[in-house]
């Protein structure tokens, strides 16, 4: 269940929605039954040494547009070595991940940051990429590209940013200003609510999309540190901190869009676009349904901050990249891989007004962006901490199994936040077994 | 015992080619249901009972018990509002589409004019994918464009609204049951007898008594079929909701809440594998007691 789909950036979730064969549903299946062990398996014969040509996993297959187009664009450019480019069909991929990886995977392939990673590097399924890691990269990137040990496992190219989407001229028309605190969102809100609009536009059809209103209040009232370790299981869910969230969250959802699970974030967006609703917390591919013209209307803000001793200097920005296998048949091509995979050279290839994610390379050229996107590069700068989203900085079992079913249910009914809190803790503790 | 004697004469001449085209015939099915259906069953069975996260050798999965058994029953908020879909799931289904479908096919019978048309139109549904189906009536549910809102004037969201979206899904699912239902039943009524019907009138039944006296005793193996596949229906309703939203937020059913746990990155292999447990059970104290019934009537 990945939200993000890099770099078109349209989610996961929706694309897994649209797109689940019966093919993918047998495979999965078949997993059920205890073939993986053996599919698994078969792959270990060949893994031993030997050079030839350098494979390479991309997560995107011909003919899925821009996303593929980009990934192709940038591994064509790359003339140091042979590659063997096996290009998979997102869905796919997401989903064989564990399997993937104990077979015999590409030497290098498409990964992205936080947990995940962290887990396979733990796992002894990727390797430490340090020697590759790119010089180029805000300090936040890197904190998310680390593992526990100190060592980069993952070499980042692209992100995108998750901030509060508004329309420039309806604002300048009603004399709106972007809140800095809690309090000036509520008043906004209701100044929004008297003059006929839906302040914050909201969707969880789909499950996920809710999941970042709870990342950055959790960031914004307990600070990123907790979040983090709330979401690697290491706090308790009755932590009465996480209350708090709930607590202001409820306290926010009268101003959010109602009837929000049976409306997808592409509905919510267009309501935005209709001028219904005032501002929408979503990530930067936002903009992916919108007019080029319309883009340049439409600005963004920071997610207010709650509690001024935490401040407002963290935010969701899922970063997607590469990872090298553990034991890499070509360690050398790999390496050379990666360091261009990272550098800004590579960056460049998403130099296009056309895909709506930033290259995390200060020194890819960014003259093709549009204004938004120069201002995701700049707002990126500032953030001193950056998480990876809820359903790639925690066990994706728990984020999909518990949590989506759990954050509807608090939409459904806000006010059984305990007995809520009391369900995703036992169940959190069923799944974090140390 | 002459007689006796010449059949059994006739079976001892059963050639060797004729064996090996027996053994063949009932070997390869055997097999085939044995691999791909018996196997991995007791296999989901076994993993049933370990914590395995899909990383790892599953020989290294955690021996857990009971525990993912427990955990659904206890902990897992989805499980329960899951049972009680399926349950109504199956109810609804009897008392609406299969005793539509049966009504539809008594009338059919009756060769009125233009049945032929009734008959295709009712039954092209059944010829439609679920996904399909979803879209279908996605048309009809929207909350904004669509169909049922526009001509009552409400604004209720059909799919999303946690209240009407199980009711919603099983008019949609039962659209397409209906005209299946309705084939199988005219299938079996054209078999019926047409003496029978005559003896019936002679006797002085009316049409509704006739039918259901004589017409529908006499089609008891296809009630049984029919009860058999509406039975199925709701345990396999599936493919509807994943489409719709995936099995939540009201349209929980066990089998997505398996699919939910298993397939994609989720991989909590031996949790998702107890919910496919559950499901076993539930089915197969229905094919048992089906089967039993098929059997005394054999027997008697």
């Amino acid at each position: 269940m990945a939200a993000h789909r890099s770099p078109a950036g349209l989610p996961g979730s929706f694309l897994a929605t649209s797109s689940i064969t019966r093919r993918t549903l047998f495979r999965g299946l078949a997993v059920g039954g205890g073939l993986a062990a053996t599919l698994a398996a078969c792959g270990d014969g060949d893994s031993g040494g030997g050079s030839g040509p350098l494979r390479v996993g991309i997560n995107e297959a011909p003919g899925s547009g821009r996303a593929y187009d980009q990934q192709k664009a940038r591994l064509d450019a790359f003339t140091e070595a042979e590659l063997e480019v096996n290009y998979v069909d997102h869905n796919t991929f997401q989903e064989g991940i564990n399997n993937y990886l104990q077979g015999s995977p590409a030497d290098v392939f498409t990964w992205f940051a936080g947990y995940r990673a962290r887990s396979f590097y733990t796992n002894g399924l990727i390797g430490d990429v340090s020697d590759a890691y790119p010089a180029d990269v805000s300090e936040a990137i890197r904190k998310a590209s680390t593992a526990d040990d100190g060592k980069q496992i993952f070499v980042p190219t692209n992100n995108y940013p998750w901030a509060v989407f508004y329309f420039k001229s309806l604002w300048e028309k009603n004399g709106y200003e972007p809140p800095a605190t809690l309090d000036e969102l509520v008043t906004l809100s209701r100044k929004m609510q008297g003059d006929g609009l839906t302040p914050i536009g909201f969707a969880d059809k789909d499950g996920w999309p809710a999941m970042g209103t709870f990342d950055i209040l959790n960031m914004r009232i307990n600070g990123y540190d907790f979040h983090m370790s709330l979401m690697a299981g290491q706090n308790s869910w009755t932590d009465p901190k996480v209350k708090t969230v709930f607590d202001t969250w409820r306290g926010l959802l009268p101003y959010h869009q109602s009837d929000s699970l049976g409306r997808t974030y592409q509905e919510a967006v267009s309501s935005l676009q209709q001028k219904k609703s005032g501002m929408y917390y979503l990530g930067l591919f936002l903009t992916d349904s919108l007019e080029i013209e319309e883009q340049e209307d439409i600005a963004f803000f920071t997610f207010p901050e709650i509690d001024s001793t935490v401040g407002a200097d963290a935010i969701d920005a899922p970063i997607d990249g590469f990872c090298r296998s553990a034991a890499p048949r070509n360690e050398g091509a790999a390496t050379d891989l990666l360091k261009y995979l990272g550098s800004g050279d590579s960056g460049s290839a998403l130099d296009t007004a056309e895909i709506p994610q930033i290259a995390t390379n200060a020194k890819a050229t960014t003259g093709n962006y549009t204004d938004l996107q120069q201002r995701a590069v700049e707002f990126m700068g500032t953030q001193k901490s950056i998480a990876q989203f809820m359903d790639r900085d925690t066990d994706p079992g728990f984020a999909s199994t518990v949590m989506i079913p759990a954050i509807q249910t608090f939409i459904k009914n806000p006010d059984d936040v305990d007995g809520l809190l009391k369900s995703i803790d036992a169940q959190a503790k069923s799944i974090f077994v140390s | 015992m002459l007689l006796r004697g010449g059949r059994r004469g006739r079976r001892r001449r059963l050639t060797d080619r004729d064996r090996v085209v027996v053994s063949v015939m009932v070997g390869v099915p055997t097999l085939l249901v044995i691999a791909l259906v018996w196997v991995p069953a007791l296999l989901s069975v076994a993993l049933s009972f370990v914590r395995w996260n899909g990383l790892g050798s599953v020989g290294d999965a955690d021996w857990v018990g009971l525990q993912n058994y427990r955990d659904i029953v206890e902990i897992y908020p989805p499980f329960w509002p899951a049972v009680r879909h399926n349950l109504i799931w199956l109810v609804a289904l009897f008392l609406g589409p299969t005793v539509l479908g049966i009504a539809l096919a008594a009338v059919l019978d009756r060769e009125l004019r233009g049945s032929r048309l009734y008959q295709t139109a009712f039954f092209l549904p059944t010829v439609l994918s679920l996904a399909l189906i979803g879209f279908v009536w996605q048309l009809v549910y929207s909350a904004d464009q669509g169909l049922l809102n526009g001509l009552t004037g409400s604004s209720i969201d059909w799919y999303g609204d946690p209240e009407y979206n199980l009711g919603a899904v099983i008019v949609a699912s039962g659209w397409r049951h209906t005209g299946y239902i309705m084939l199988l039943y005219l299938a079996g009524l054209k078999g019926v007898d047409p003496a029978l019907r005559e003896a019936a009138k002679l006797d002085g039944c009316g049409e509704v008594q006739t039918f259901f006296r004589v017409v529908f005793p006499v089609m008891r193996p296809v009630n049984i079929i029919v009860l058999v596949i509406t039975v199925i229906e709701s345990l396999r309703a599936f493919d509807l909701v994943w489409v719709i939203n995936k099995g939540r937020n009201g349209l929980e059913l066990i089998s997505a809440l398996v699919t939910q746990n298993i397939v994609g990155e989720a991989s909590r292999v031996g949790f998702g594998s107890a919910l496919a447990t559950i499901m076993l059970v539930v089915s197969t104290v229905f094919i048992v007691v089906y089967l039993r019934t098929v059997m005394r009537e054999d027997n008697s």
